[in-house]
């Protein structure tokens, strides 16, 4: 039974990633992302990190699909092509991702010994607590550099949406 | 409760990463090329929340929340530097914003 469920929700995050890639309306790409981020939760779910799993819901598909989407309709670029012309991209990202995925093949037929095959019962009972502990602890130093790395990118955000100078056209001088 | 093993998590991960990778190369519109990067981010957090939990620890978990943020913050200034290129070309195809090209 949990084999099954992991199996659907593989399949179904590993389909849905590959919607985003491959098809053309963004509007669609844009939802089928926030599916593959509902299987990833999932997954995260059988992994017994289930508040990991509410923040990813909750960050991921509530904050930045919704952004996505807000973007997409606020540029409306249905009218132009999806696709332009696809030469040696296509060859260089078909490498790409095969060579990826043949250096886990790598990892998982040759190195299976160095990997833990079975997971133990779960050490910590993965409460919010104990993931304070950790971040009001050892990790202070990194909250705090994220907690001033989101204002400033708060203030980049409100700076590069001023309505700037009209572009200027380009002249011989500037050629 | 867990049946499958780390293998599988790592190949899921994996195959979410190609696939944001060969996004990023192919595709023209630069919204679908970000959401290719959020894809090769959350595979990132895919493998380091498999690999904590089959390690028995907890810190790939806390470091998933650094992903988080960081993700949220890319997406804020990326999303706003896609409206402000917007502006100024009317276009957000990569193959047309070639100004630097010559």
């Amino acid at each position: 039974m949990f084999n099954l469920l992991f199996l659907f929700f593989a399949v179904f995050t590993v389909g849905c990633a590959a919607a985003v890639v491959c098809l053309r309306n963004a509007v669609n790409a844009a939802m089928c992302l926030l599916l593959c981020l509902a299987g990833v939760a999932g997954l995260f779910i059988s992994l017994d990190a289930f508040l990991l799993a509410f923040l990813l819901i909750l960050v991921y598909a509530g904050a930045v699909v919704a952004l996505f989407l807000f973007i997409i309709m606020l540029l409306d670029i249905q009218g132009q092509a999806a696709l332009g012309r696809r030469g040696w991209g296509t060859v260089a990202g078909l490498g790409a991702a095969a060579l990826l995925l043949v250096g886990w093949a790598g990892i998982a037929f040759r190195g299976r010994a160095a990997l833990p095959a079975t997971a133990g019962p779960h050490p910590f009972d993965a409460t919010l607590q104990i993931y304070s502990d950790l971040l009001f602890t050892t990790y202070l130093l990194p909250v705090e550099i994220i907690g001033f790395l989101l204002l400033i990118a708060m203030l980049g955000v409100i700076a590069l949406s001023q309505r700037g100078p009209a572009p200027k056209p380009p002249t011989a001088a500037t050629e | 409760m867990i049946a499958p093993s780390l293998h599988a998590y790592v190949a899921i991960s994996a195959a979410l990463f190609a696939l944001g990778f060969f996004g990023v190369l192919v595709r023209r519109n630069t919204l679908v090329i970000f959401m290719s990067l959020e894809l090769m981010l959350v595979a990132a957090t895919l493998a380091l929340v498999a690999f904590s939990r089959y390690n028995g620890t907890l810190d790939g978990d806390v470091f998933v929340f650094f992903i988080l943020t960081v993700a949220a913050a890319e997406v804020a200034v990326g999303l706003a530097i896609i409206v402000a290129l917007f502006r100024q070309r009317r276009t957000i195809q990569v193959d047309r914003l070639d100004a630097l090209k010559n």
